[in-house]
This record gives C-alpha cells, sequence and structure tokens, in this order.
C-alpha cells in the first residue's frame, strides 16, 4: 500500500490526513516547544482526551464524534492527555529539545521497556524504522493506568515521521 | 507458553498448581484455568479426532459455545474443556469421535 | 417454584448494567450466567473504552467487568454462575442447570415476573481449506487465552478481518508477546477504528485490504497459510499467492447475535444485516414481542460493549418501570437519559449505519 494512502486504506494515517485534523499543532506552534500532537482523523464517539486537559486545550464539544481540536496557544505540552487517549492517538513533540535533535513522546504499551539512556529504533506509523532514537525518559505513573509513556531523542527532520520505536520480536515476555 | 509478564495484567501471580493425565501423560496445570488453557500451555493442540473423517479439531470459540474442543474428561465424553476447570488427579483423553458410551452413573453429560 | 421480579439472563455488560439498574429500583433480581466469572466479554477486554465519561471511557473493559459486579452485588442482586438457562416456557417459567462445569450438575426451574435476555454474541467463521485444523480459531478465543488464561495460543499470528475485533485483538497477541504476522481484510478498506489500525501498524503489522486466507497448511495443526489479493467481486487474483509462515489462524468476521432464548420463547424475530443478522424485535423500551421478555445489548443486535451497558441500564429501568417499581414519569425521564447516552454513541460514520438499523428495527415492529 503506498505511503500516503490513508488510514482507512493502509491502517495508518497519512501526513496529509494528521495535518489537516483539527488536533494537529501549527508549524508555528510545533517550534515554540512542547505541544500535543492529536492525529485522530476519524469521527468516533470519544472524548477523554478533552477531560485531561487542565488547560482547556482539547475540545470535542458535541457531538461526541467531533474529531478534538487543539488550541495550540493553551496547549502547554504537560502530555497529560497521552495516556488517557483510548486509541493511543496522541503524540507529545517538542522541536526545541536541541539544536539538531526533537524531543518525540509516546504511549508504548508493550514489554519489554528500554531503559533510558538506550538506543533504539524509531519507526514510522507503518512501523518501519526510520533512524536510530534515544531514550529519555520511560513514564509509567499510576495516573497512566499501565499505559507507559516513553519520550526519545530524534533528529529534527524526523519529527514528524517517527511515531514510535520497534516492538520487540516476541517481547521477550513469554514465559514457560 | 504461558504469558508470566504483561504489560497491563503486570507478573502472573502465582497459583497452586494441579497435576492432571493427558492421554496417560503428567500435565502440571494451575489452580483454576481451563483444561484447554493447560492443554495449550502444555503444547498440546489436539483435543479431539472427528468420527467419520479423522480430522484433529482443537479449540475455537474458547467460551463454550462451539463444541470443538471437547474431550473425555474422567470418562465422561464431551467435556467442553475450554470453559471446564482443572482438578488435581482429573484424566483428560483425546476424544475419538463421541467418545466412550456415557458411563451409567455420572454420565449426565 | 421461586419467582423473582426480574431474571437477567448473562453477566456481561448488559446484563449486569440491566440487574443493577433493576435492583436499584426495588426489583428481586436473579443474575444467570453459564460461565464461572461473571462480566462476560469484559473479562478479556483490557483495553482503555471509548465513549464519554458517563460510559466509563478510558477505563478498561476488565475493571468495567469488576465494578459493575461489585454494583450488582451491593444493589442486592442474587447472582448464579455457572448456571445455564436452557429452556424457557409459558408464563416466563425458565429452566436451568447448575454446576454444569464443576460436573456438579443439577437442575430446576425459576418462574419470572420480567425476563431480560443479555446473552450477547457468538463469533462468525470463515470457511477456507485447513480451517478446521488445531491452530484456527476465532479472535476472540485467541483473547479469552492470552488475557484470561494467559496463555498464548501461538507464537506467529495471522488474523483476518479488520474490524475493531481484529484490530485489538492482534494489539493485545503482541501485547501477549506473539507476533502478528499480517492481517487480511477482504474489502478494500480497513473496518475499525482507524486509532486501533494506526496501533497495529505502527507495531509493523502490515494490514492487508484487499487480501484474503486460501488455505492454512498443516497435519495435525496449522503450519503455515496461503494468503491472496481479491478482485471487488472476491475473486482471488491468480499469482498474487504468499505464502505465511505462521502457527495460528485468528477469525475476526463479525459476530451474531445470540439469541436462541428468544427464538425459544417465540419472540418475533427480525433480520438485520448491519446488527449481525436473526435479532429479536424490539421495541424502543427494549421489550421483545413476547410481553415481559426484554433483550439487552449483543443479544439484541451486535454493537460494543459501551452500547451495551447503557441498552442494559435502559433494560433494567424498562423491566422496573413495566413492574409498578417507578413511576411512569420517572420512567420516563430515566429512559430519555439513556437514550441521549445511547444516541451518542451511534453517531458518526462508524455509529450512524447501526443508529439507523435499530430504527428500522422499531419500525418494523410498529408495521407488525
Amino acid at each position: 500500500m503506498p505511503a500516503g494512502a490513508g488510514v482507512a486504506t493502509s491502517g495508518y494515517p497519512s501526513l496529509d490526513e494528521v495535518r489537516g485534523s483539527p488536533g494537529y499543532p501549527s508549524r508555528e506552534r510545533m517550534a515554540k516547544g512542547a505541544v500535543a500532537v492529536i492525529e485522530c482523523v476519524q469521527e468516533i464517539p470519544c472524548n477523554p482526551c478533552e477531560a485531561a486537559c487542565p488547560r482547556g486545550a482539547v475540545k470535542v464539544g458535541q457531538p461526541i464524534t467531533n474529531l478534538p481540536a487543539l488550541d495550540g496557544e493553551k496547549c502547554i505540552g504537560c502530555g497529560l492527555c497521552l495516556a488517557r487517549c483510548p486509541g493511543l492517538a496522541i503524540f507529545l513533540l517538542d522541536m526545541t529539545y536541541s539544536d539538531t535533535e526533537a524531543a518525540l513522546s509516546f504511549p508504548h504499551e508493550y514489554l519489554p521497556l528500554p531503559e533510558p539512556g538506550a538506543t533504539v529504533t524509531a519507526v514510522d506509523r507503518a512501523g518501519q524504522p526510520v533512524c536510530r532514537a534515544k531514550v529519555l525518559k520511560v513514564a509509567n505513573p499510576a495516573r497512566n493506568d499501565r499505559t507507559p509513556v516513553i519520550t526519545i531523542a530524534i533528529p529534527k527532520e524526523f519529527a514528524e515521521s517517527v511515531r514510535g520505536i520497534a516492538r520487540k520480536s516476541g517481547g521477550g515476555d513469554v514465559g514457560r | 507458553m504461558r504469558v508470566t509478564h504483561h504489560p497491563i495484567l503486570g507478573e502472573q501471580s502465582p497459583a497452586r498448581t494441579v497435576e492432571i493425565t493427558v492421554d496417560g501423560r503428567k500435565v502440571t496445570a494451575r489452580e483454576g484455568e481451563t483444561i484447554a488453557a493447560a492443554l495449550l500451555a502444555a503444547g498440546i493442540r489436539v483435543n479431539r479426532i472427528t468420527r467419520k473423517q479423522g480430522t484433529p479439531r482443537g479449540l475455537f470459540c474458547a467460551i463454550g459455545q462451539c463444541t470443538d474442543c471437547v474431550m473425555v474428561v474422567n470418562g465422561v465424553p464431551n467435556v467442553r474443556t475450554c470453559v471446564t476447570p482443572v482438578a488435581d488427579g482429573m484424566t483428560v483423553e483425546t476424544q475419538k469421535g463421541g467418545g466412550p458410551a456415557p458411563l451409567k452413573s455420572g454420565g449426565s453429560r | 417454584m421461586k419467582t423473582y421480579d426480574v431474571v437477567v439472563i448473562g453477566a456481561g455488560p448488559a446484563g449486569l448494567a440491566a440487574s443493577i439498574e433493576a435492583a436499584r429500583r426495588g426489583c428481586g433480581v436473579l443474575l444467570v450466567d453459564s460461565n464461572l466469572k461473571p462480566g462476560g466479554q469484559l473479562i478479556k477486554q483490557i483495553h482503555k473504552f471509548f465513549g464519554s465519561r458517563e460510559h466509563r471511557a478510558g477505563t478498561r473493559g476488565i475493571d468495567i467487568a469488576r465494578d459493575l459486579y461489585r454494583e450488582a452485588l451491593d444493589a442486592g442482586v442474587t447472582v448464579w454462575l455457572d448456571t445455564s438457562v436452557y429452556g424457557i416456557f409459558a408464563g416466563n417459567v425458565l429452566a436451568y442447570a447448575r454446576g454444569l462445569l464443576e460436573m456438579k450438575p443439577s437442575g430446576g426451574a425459576v418462574k419470572a415476573d420480567r425476563v431480560v435476555l443479555a446473552t450477547g454474541a457468538s463469533e462468525n467463521a470463515v470457511n477456507f481449506p485447513g480451517w478446521t485444523l488445531p491452530g484456527v480459531m476465532g479472535a476472540g478465543a485467541a483473547q479469552t487465552m492470552i488475557n484470561v488464561e494467559r496463555v498464548l495460543p501461538g507464537k506467529r499470528v495471522l488474523m483476518i478481518g479488520s474490524g475493531n475485533v481484529g484490530l485489538i485483538v492482534s494489539y493485545q497477541l503482541m501485547q501477549a508477546g506473539a507476533d502478528v504476522v499480517a492481517l487480511v481484510e477482504g474489502l478494500p478498506r480497513v473496518g475499525g477504528y482507524g486509532v486501533h489500525s494506526a496501533k497495529i501498524s505502527r507495531a509493523g503489522v502490515p494490514i492487508l485490504t484487499a487480501h484474503t486466507v486460501s488455505r492454512a497448511f498443516g497435519d495435525t495443526a496449522v503450519e503455515g497459510a496461503e494468503i491472496v489479493r481479491v478482485d471487488p467481486s472476491w475473486k482471488p487474483v491468480a499469482g498474487t499467492e504468499q505464502r505465511l509462515d505462521i502457527d495460528t489462524i485468528c477469525i475476526a468476521t463479525g459476530l451474531r447475535p445470540y439469541a436462541k432464548l428468544a427464538m425459544l420463547a417465540g419472540c418475533r424475530m427480525v433480520h438485520s444485516p448491519i446488527l449481525g443478522g436473526w435479532v429479536p424485535f424490539h421495541d424502543r423500551s427494549l421489550q421483545t414481542s413476547v410481553p415481559g421478555i426484554f433483550v439487552a445489548g449483543d443479544a439484541g443486535g451486535v454493537e460494543e460493549a459501551s452500547t451495551a451497558m447503557e441498552e442494559g441500564r435502559l433494560a433494567g429501568v424498562s423491566a422496573a418501570a413495566s413492574l409498578g417499581k417507578v413511576s411512569a414519569a420517572e420512567a420516563r425521564a430515566q429512559r430519555e437519559e439513556v437514550e441521549a447516552r445511547l444516541a451518542s454513541l451511534r453517531m458518526g460514520p462508524f455509529g450512524k449505519p447501526r443508529h439507523d438499523a435499530k430504527e428500522a428495527l422499531h419500525k418494523a415492529g410498529e408495521c407488525a
């Protein structure tokens, strides 16, 4: 399936789809620092993201099938919405992490979890390897309700393509 | 294979074990689990052999509806192993066709 | 014979919710379920649910099952597990067998002033050469094994079907440590939510639309599969066959209402492809064509667990109201509240067809 075919045919949203959705922050907002990136492009009945935001930066409203809209001015990049989205469709992007790197946070509900400082393979929306990434943080506080959130550093040029890290085959979590 | 670690369900809690005999072979099972689960964990995938064509069948619905996984348990045929829990000392046999004729007592299945 | 105000059959999301609402309105409620554990299919739903706060959105299904069961017990519901209702007779006499799973069978009958059928659904199968081999199973079966029994059905899985069940179970198989080698979908489009398909795409699972399984290989169990591209009329395209190295095939080709008791009771059945096939006709209060028998959840049309819970609440309110436990005005207000929440779950491109199918179902009853 060609990249960019769209979520309904390829299974993952194209860059055009996510950029065209109201939950995707503008380039200008991204340049200012950490911001939520909501990749929710279908009208499904769901709104926990709205309640998750302490600043009122995410709006679904009525009807509940509205696409979540991000107010980039209100979003402070706290990342509280990441683990609250049942679709695991929210990311946190910080283009100001360093001169050359962006920091990307995403939910990762697989074992084993990487260690902070480890070098891992960053993958795109299709699960294809994009680049190496350094694990900055692995957070799984109680409020995440068992949804770990990983933060990695990646070259800025890949900030809009990388959306996770390679899942280890077999996970290493299968015992006898 | 057992799923001992899990990102959501956590570490599998310790359980008492029971021993069942499957076609003459001793299999250790976790108390409370179903016969089908114990068999899969032991790598056993065939539960029965069909009457006419002699082909193997295994777990299919896992909620007691389809009856593909039935076996002879303690001499009783047609026991749905996917919903029936193990018990210590239980004998489980691959069911061939309809299995043995139901026993006079305990033949309620 | 003991008589209960309300007997609810099936302790899944719909049955638990119906029991809670009826008991809270002063009904004597008996809730029966053929399984040893309450919760129905919620006990294997380890993902966070969609919807709004009122629908328990963001909460994992396993936790909702635990909470609902506690609420039911707190509300005074009598619960009989390992109890199968196998007969339903005039005057709502229900014949049951208990202790089948514990291999200590006994039986009896109870009488119910009101019955709520919340018996759920069963998985559709799909036939292809080799489909009877051990290792070919329903996606729900695999989900039960990994999330309830914590046993992997296999290491390398081919998933058939891209509805939410196929997508979610693929994800959960990987969480349990299996690899999902591919997901095939005969239609040219992914059936389920894009957020679910995006999750497994990110994990590297190829989602092959316009593809189907053509055969499974193996002598005593699955050892491989062949998939093939299909044209718009589902005809295999010669030369596009691929052999996959897999040991398990999961079938997620939809669910159908499990409503045998409704048929036994003589409820008028209506065919609705969108709702999964033959469903008992029911009016807006969820009462079937047989007075006193209500239906809720997937048994009355396959939807989702959140919808099933709301329908359960509606059936519980309706049953209590029909027994005079709440006034007509109160019942109407309470029903409208639930109906509004139901309506919100039946919106958008995924929900609207189910909304329309339910409306058509209600209309079918009005004409009859």
